[in-house]
């Protein structure tokens, strides 16, 4: 580790940045963009949810935005951070320009930001496959499938050219991270279009293959899109925030290969009590369990990582987002594993809860550890002193989490009455509720949860007003007068 | 030699094929003996390839999104088999590309809602879902009884299917755009129809015989989901996997 912190400063005092930034920064951009995007669109179908007049149809009914928002989510904010980030960190961990350079840089971005839009656009016009964060057509999958492979050769060609001897940790998560999504997102859109002039196709699998393979996945998507390659972002930008070395390095080679291991075998969980049969369920469910322990590695070498330091959590509101992002990371791969319980899930399965599950990692691990990034970086891609404003930043934070408490217990009691109310029985042995009074039971929940919404939506607005005024070199004279939090230097 | 961790965190090639390997034994273990277990999918008798006016019905079903709401997946508990009916088969999705057993209700799983409303309450619910049930959040799809019914691709479509597993003959194919034709007109002649697909349900759906929208195909797709399987012929010894 010791090297590694050597070698970016020796980076620092070079005049000019050797690396290709502008790809980065263009991201960080794309990233703040369609987090907003994913924010907006997912407020509008959670009051869709509980003001079902606000349906326009076609374009605009629920069933149509709801993949439009969670692939905004996942691919269009999370992907564009996790891109972004990955080129920033492999360049200065291994001393090395982006192999390909600005033309293989700039051609996986746009390549990218076009298959998010023909993604998206695809939706609202229905074209999908309807395989869940899967959904775009043939068409969109090759070329995702294309881009992602220069994606690979760029980040592997910087790590073979790198100046370093060691492949830092933060490398090895984005590595896997980009290889697995790479075999996931291959195997499981395989389709045959009925045309090559259409947009419609058929998947090549059916029934309970289709659904294994589906949510196998599916489930890896969380686990290496969504957990893997933000590991590697957690890798790099909490020890650089903190100024402090990783905890454990035993630690991120243990947890590294078994985290990896383990999930891959997680995706039965999302079919307990199905025609899937038994084994198969008993092997994920299993695996989800024994994975709490390489989660929990991760977690607690992040943590730790501020030991001696817990004090710049008072005075940092951008390292507080990193190390809350790494406590709700630490929830919900314990609330996961609870919930990939048969019994436990026999309750939460069809429910709200694993809604309310899904937006603890996404909204407190992921949007949160790519905020704590985009505070960090847009002053030093910008080249700039210090961010626009520190006190914007807390207002940011304590916004945005209250919307997730908001969030997730309105979700955990909605989902969890939802669950009882369909397996109640009254005094005579009659199911005692009809669904449609489940549903009608769910309204408060369902305005609370968009107030949550509403309330992360609006974090992320202030987070893009303060870095735009950043990146225009701004200060706020509340920071003008204060010291700067941190020290940053331009071309870092 | 002894091994170190060095040796792989220095070249990044081993590292790359080391991570494909320990990521690829999960998806190998868990995915391959459901193509060669016999077992897997229950030997009952009655599923078959869906009609093409259920095929498209079905499409629309994928394309409007129905199954971020609604399951497709009866779970086999005392609450869900009394509100449904009996738990799904795996047989039943069989031909199914892709599946839509869906992981989410926000309204009731449809898994066997075929023939459990008539076919004039689907299409006031589909136009209107409040006009039906006061207190429901569905979406209203007044647009499908607007829209007519695209089938000039019908055959290419079956023959897509037929390409993935699905056994369209190719009597199944040529009489393709007739017997969609037939399905929605009560007094045509609907014995081909029904010897190629036994338990369809001819109707006109929508009440106009003279067009064809997609509101029928939505409709004749929904009134066969899960009466293709005679529970009464089956114990629960022969259905196990």
């Amino acid at each position: 580790m010791a090297t590694i912190a050597a070698s970016d400063k020796a980076a620092i005092v070079r005049p000019a940045s050797p690396y290709v930034d502008d790809v980065i920064r263009a991201f960080m951009i794309a990233t703040a963009f369609w987090g907003i995007a994913a924010f907006l669109a997912g407020v509008y179908i959670a009051f869709e949810l509980a003001y079902p007049s606000l349906n326009i149809p076609p374009w605009f009914n629920w069933a149509r935005l709801r993949p439009l928002h969670t692939s905004a989510g996942i691919f269009a904010f999370g992907g564009s951070a996790l891109l972004g980030t990955s080129f920033y960190v492999v360049q200065r961990t291994c001393r090395a320009r982006l192999f390909g350079g600005e033309a293989l840089g700039w051609f996986i971005f746009w390549g990218y930001q076009l298959f998010i839009v023909l993604a998206a656009s695809g939706y609202l016009l229905g074209i999908t496959k309807s395989k869940e964060y899967a959904e775009p057509e043939w068409y969109t999958d090759l070329w995702l499938t294309l881009v992602w492979v220069l994606y690979l050769v760029a980040f592997m060609g910087t790590i073979m050219k790198r100046r370093e001897p060691h492949i830092y940790v933060a490398n090895w998560f984005y590595l896997s991270f980009i290889i697995t999504i790479a075999m996931l997102h291959i195997v499981n859109n395989i389709a045959l279009p009925i045309s090559w002039f259409g947009a419609k196709s058929y998947v090549a699998y059916a029934g309970v293959q289709d659904a294994m393979i589906e949510w196998w996945y599916g489930h890896n998507a969380v686990g290496f899109f969504l957990t893997a390659g933000f590991l590697g972002m957690m890798y790099y930008f909490v020890p650089k925030r903190a100024e402090r070395p990783i905890y454990s390095y035993r630690l991120s080679v243990v947890h590294f290969w078994a985290l990896i291991f383990l999930y891959i075998w997680a995706g039965p969980h999302h079919l307990h009590y199905t025609a899937l049969p038994d084994w198969a369920q008993t092997l994920g469910m299993i695996f989800s369990v024994m994975l709490w322990m390489p989660s929990w590695g991760g977690m607690i070498n992040g943590l730790m990582t501020l030991s001696g330091a817990w004090d710049k959590l008072r005075t940092d509101p951008v390292l507080r987002f990193m190390i809350t992002s790494v406590g709700f990371y630490g929830m919900s791969t314990f609330e996961g594993p609870v919930m990939s319980i048969r019994p436990v899930n026999a309750l939460s399965h069809y429910t709200d809860w694993t809604i309310g599950h899904v937006h603890s990692g996404v909204l407190g691990w992921v949007a949160f550890i790519v905020f704590g990034a985009l505070y960090h970086l847009v002053p030093i891609l910008w080249g700039r002193r210090q961010l626009y404003s520190m006190k914007l930043v807390a207002w940011h934070y304590w916004i945005g989490t209250m919307g997730i408490v908001l969030y997730i217990t309105s979700m955990w009691v909605s989902g969890i009455m939802q669950g009882l109310m369909w397996r109640a029985y009254d005094n005579l042995g009659f199911l005692q509720y009809s669904f449609v009074e489940s549903v009608v039971a769910m309204h408060p929940f369902y305005v609370i949860r968009a107030l949550g919404g509403v309330l992360f939506l609006t974090g992320g607005l202030v987070m893009a007003y303060n870095l735009v005024r950043t990146m225009r070199g701004d200060t706020a004279a509340e920071a003008a007068a204060a010291p700067p939090a941190m020290a940053t230097v331009p071309g870092e | 030699m002894r091994f170190r961790h060095e040796t792989i965190e220095k070249n990044v090639i081993l590292l790359a094929v080391l991570s494909l390997i320990v990521v690829s034994i999960g998806g190998l273990v868990q995915i391959i003996p459901l193509f060669t277990i016999e077992s897997t999918i229950e030997k009952v008798q009655g599923v078959r390839a869906y009609s093409p006016l259920e095929l498209l019905g079905r499409d629309i079903y994928v394309r409007e999104g129905c199954y971020l709401c609604h399951s497709q997946q009866i779970r086999p508990f005392r609450d869900e088999v009394e509100r449904y009916g009996h738990y799904s088969l795996a047989a039943e999705s069989m031909y199914d590309h892709p599946f839509q057993w869906g992981s989410k209700r926000n309204g009731p799983d449809l898994a066997r809602v075929g023939g459990k409303y008539s076919d004039a309450w689907h299409v006031a619910h589909l136009k209107d879902p409040r006009s039906v049930v006061p207190e429901t959040i569905m979406p209203p799809y007044a647009f499908l009884a607007e829209s007519e019914l695209d089938y000039a691709d019908i055959a290419e479509r079956m023959r897509t299917l037929r390409a993935v597993g699905v056994p369209y003959s190719d009597e199944m194919i040529k009489n393709a755009a007739a017997d969609l034709e037939v399905q929605v007109d009560p007094n045509g002649d609907t014995k081909g129809l029904l010897a190629r697909y036994p338990k369809a349900v001819v109707a006109s759906f929508t009440g106009d015989p003279k067009r064809i929208t997609e509101m029928d195909a939505l409709v004749a797709y929904l009134q066969m989901l899960g009466t293709l399987v005679n529970f009464n012929d089956y114990t629960a010894k022969d259905l196990q996997q």
